[in-house]
């Protein structure tokens, strides 16, 4: 089926086509075509944000909470520009996005015409790949291709450029959503032989770990099914990184927590300790290794990922799997099940026995306070009083979020949205909203810092006005308190621009926005607050006064391996001050 | 070692045991001739901070709008390794092919050597130029381009030789490389 239609309307039917019912933008001179057959139908809904990185985040807050692709538009120039951090973010955390910015006319460009910007240009290394449309005929295929590049393979953002007057011109439309453009075509199973070696190799293994990642949610729900089947079937302690967090429940036996820089004791020392390293949809990040020379120095090493540059990037590994988490562990298991191996009953249960010992030292032990709110306290009981709601929890950057991995614990994949590889202050509010526009009757709660929150804030006008209930639960400790930590841990305790002073009235704030505030110091008066927000069926930003000064512990300090863990309850402020080395100074 | 798009891309069985030592290795790299794509190589290996010696471009098909990049890199096998993954991740590259690793590639390259001089040196001159078949492409009274076709170490020699007889300035194209043998790439 073919038919005739102006560029602008063509993009409009892309997006039917390919089932996308809501999209985030903002718009400006080089997309009102696109604006204005917006207007004049009724399938896609349009979220008008505040700004572009929020268009961008809350696309990747959609696209992460209910793994479809997340899709935001946005004018040439500075549109696109603010555009470039949503997109970087979600270039890193492979989070399938489709971003259409306008340009300036065809003739225009090349002559520093007004708003126009090198978008292609700039944005060519922080997309999965990029296109300027030059002609009509070729704006159908780029739309559809947009989509398959951004949702296949290794998932990721994608933009496309379209200068004002294509979308001006007539062309033929066709649907060719189910067909190919470019020669794009990653595997997705992996080779037989692999599959058998690894079989063999965990088999045998006596001090086995699963280290899970983000991969396996990005798979989807069949992959997440399959990794607990797996976990069930071997009996293997499973560890994530912060983007994996949901895809084996935090409640389940074989859990060990969170591992890397601010991982659990048991989760680190166990990868650190392991002789057989399942590595499942994780990439060995600099986070999640410490010190390369001495990571998991004694242990064979299966990787599985479906991206090949991912294998021995960081971390040599002694067999390699290419190929989608879903497919290989569908495989594994079928494996598993047909050589049927007999494990060594008695060294799993000494590893198990030696993982309880570590189990043992309560690595999330904090000293409470009956005066003052502790930050741990406050995710416990925000935890604790959420559990059984239908519950997302986003995240900005910072020591809350670090918290909100280690205190919240999560059972389900696709409920914690965080910005992890490029780490960016301000993601969680936007993304909050995204997540809340997918799921409308669900709780949908971003943990915040008082630093973060300002840096995307506008986006309460946005929740407003599409009756998206966030809640912000901001932990206020008045600093950027993982830039203080750093500072206490590198730089004599000199806290240079870390303290934020002037801070805005938090609860008058959200009234100024027509959003509800919500203050609470005591912890006697926690529970009550939270489930107050709770009941708020409007958006509500919570300012939880915490003490100031608190650490983010356990801490595998920079340049240190994962057996040399800080931990929380009983470290010294001299040891916090003489814990990073020379050599880890440099680090970050 | 062969990195093809479309097809497992496992290293399991790729993996070879490499000397560690870091030398210069020469890519080719199959790609869609389409706007933009030299970019995204060149940024991909400036943004990932590897090294490119030599790099030539061209349109090998022009029907199906396929160009031959062909560059020279060094480092270590490990690095290697990645810039070929990196490079293979990109949506417009068919295929990266090591040629260095494949054995022992035709490697050629072309220059234009501008020298002036009177007398025994521009005599010089011509007798070198002879003696590396280098074809005399412009002459003046005082004058002469070369142009030379060869392997890059020859024409490194021809240039280094030309230096004490007057060379004015040299263009060279980079390089042209292909693996020995009937199959292609």
């Amino acid at each position: 089926m073919t038919r005739q239609m102006t560029g602008a309307e063509m993009v409009i039917q892309a997006l039917i086509d390919q089932g996308v019912d809501t999209i985030f933008g903002y718009p400006g001179g080089a997309v009102l075509p696109i604006f204005d057959e917006l207007f004049q139908q009724e399938d896609v809904r349009h979220i008008l944000v505040r700004h572009e990185q929020g268009a961008g985040h809350a696309a990747e807050g959609y696209a992460r909470s209910t793994g479809k692709v997340g899709v935001a538009l946005a004018t040439s120039g500075p549109g696109a520009t603010n555009m470039v951090t949503a997109l970087t973010d979600a270039l890193l955390d492979s989070i399938p996005m489709v971003c259409i910015t306008g340009q300036v006319p065809t003739t225009l460009i090349g002559t520093d015409a007004f708003q126009e910007a090198d978008t292609v240009g700039i944005t060519r290394p922080c997309t999965k790949h990029n296109w300027l449309v030059r002609r009509i005929e070729d704006l159908p295929a780029i739309l559809h291709e947009a989509f398959r590049i951004a949702t296949t393979g290794r998932p990721g953002p994608v933009l496309v450029d379209i200068p004002k007057n294509i979308q001006f011109q007539t062309g033929t439309y066709e649907n060719c959503k189910d067909k190919a453009l470019t020669q794009y075509h990653p595997a997705v199973k992996a080779p037989d032989a692999a599959i058998r070696e690894a079989v063999e190799l965990m088999a045998a293994a006596k001090k086995p770990i699963l280290y899970t990642g983000g991969g396996v949610i990005n798979s989807g729900p069949k992959a997440v099914a399959l990794l607990r089947d797996f976990v069930k079937l071997t009996g293997f302690p499973i560890t994530s990184t912060l983007m994996g967090l949901g895809a084996y429940p935090a409640s389940g036996r074989n859990w060990l927590g969170m591992l890397g820089m601010h991982g659990t004791y048991e989760a680190n020392l166990a990868m650190h300790d392991c002789d057989v390293m399942v590595c499942v949809g994780a990439r060995f990040d600099d986070r999640i290794t410490g010190r390369i020379d001495a990571f998991s120095p004694n242990s064979k090493k299966i990787h599985i990922d479906i991206d090949p540059s991912s294998i021995n990037k960081n971390v040599v590994v002694d067999l390699p799997i290419v190929g989608d988490v879903g497919h290989v562990l569908e495989d594994l298991i079928a494996a598993w099940n047909a050589r049927k191996p007999v494990q060594d009953k008695a060294a799993h249960a000494a590893w198990w026995k030696q993982i309880d010992g570590w189990r043992a030292k309560k690595c999330l032990t904090y000293r409470p306070s009956a005066e003052a709110i502790m930050p741990q306290y406050a995710i416990e009981r925000l935890h604790a009083l959420t559990a059984g709601r239908d519950t997302y929890i986003t995240t900005e950057v910072g020591q809350h979020q670090m918290w909100a991995a280690q205190y919240y614990h999560f059972d389900e994949p696709n409920r914690f949205m965080t910005s992890g590889g490029l780490g960016t202050m301000g993601y969680g509010l936007p993304a909050a909203i995204g997540t809340q526009l997918a799921h409308p009757g669900a709780l949908v709660i971003d943990i915040a810092g008082d630093a973060s929150i300002q840096m995307n804030i506008q986006e309460m006008s946005t929740a407003v006005q599409h009756n998206a209930p966030v809640k912000a639960f901001i932990l206020n400790n008045q600093y950027m308190g993982m830039v203080r930590q750093w500072q206490q841990l590198l730089h004599g305790n000199r806290l240079s621009h870390s303290y934020v002073d002037s801070q805005p009235d938090f609860v008058r704030l959200a009234e100024a926005y027509g959003a509800v505030g919500i203050r609470c110091s005591k912890p006697a008066d926690l529970d009550d607050a939270i489930e107050e927000m709770i009941r708020i069926d409007r958006p509500v930003l919570f300012d939880c006064h915490v003490v100031s000064l608190a650490n983010c512990f356990p801490m595998i300090p920079s340049g240190k391996a994962h057996n040399e863990m800080l931990l929380g309850a009983d470290v010294s402020d001299e040891e916090i001050e003489t814990a990073i080395g020379t050599a880890g100074k440099v680090l970050v | 070692m062969m990195i093809v798009a479309g097809q497992s891309q496992s290293a399991y069985f790729l993996e070879e045991e490499l000397p560690s030592t870091e030398r210069s290795h020469t890519l080719s790299v199959l790609v869609d001739n389409e706007p933009g794509v030299l970019a995204r190589v060149v940024g991909l290996f400036s943004g990932r901070g590897y090294n490119i010696e030599s790099l030539t471009v061209s349109e090998i098909e022009h029907s199906s709008h396929m160009s031959r990049i062909t560059i020279v890199t060094t480092g270590r096998p490990p690095v290697i390794s990645q810039i070929m993954h990196q490079l293979g991740r990109l949506v417009p590259v068919h295929k990266v092919v090591n040629l260095t690793w494949a054995g022992d590639a035709l490697e050629r390259e072309l220059a234009l050597v501008k020298v002036s001089g009177k007398g025994e040196i521009r005599d010089e001159a011509l007798r070198l130029a002879q003696a590396f078949s280098a074809r005399i492409v412009d002459a003046t009274l005082d004058s002469y381009v070369f142009e030379i076709t060869g392997a890059p170490a020859d024409i490194d020699r021809f240039v280094g030789l030309m230096k004490d007889c007057g060379l004015v300035e040299l263009a060279r194209t980079g390089l042209a490389a292909l693996a020995r043998g009937r199959t292609g790439i």
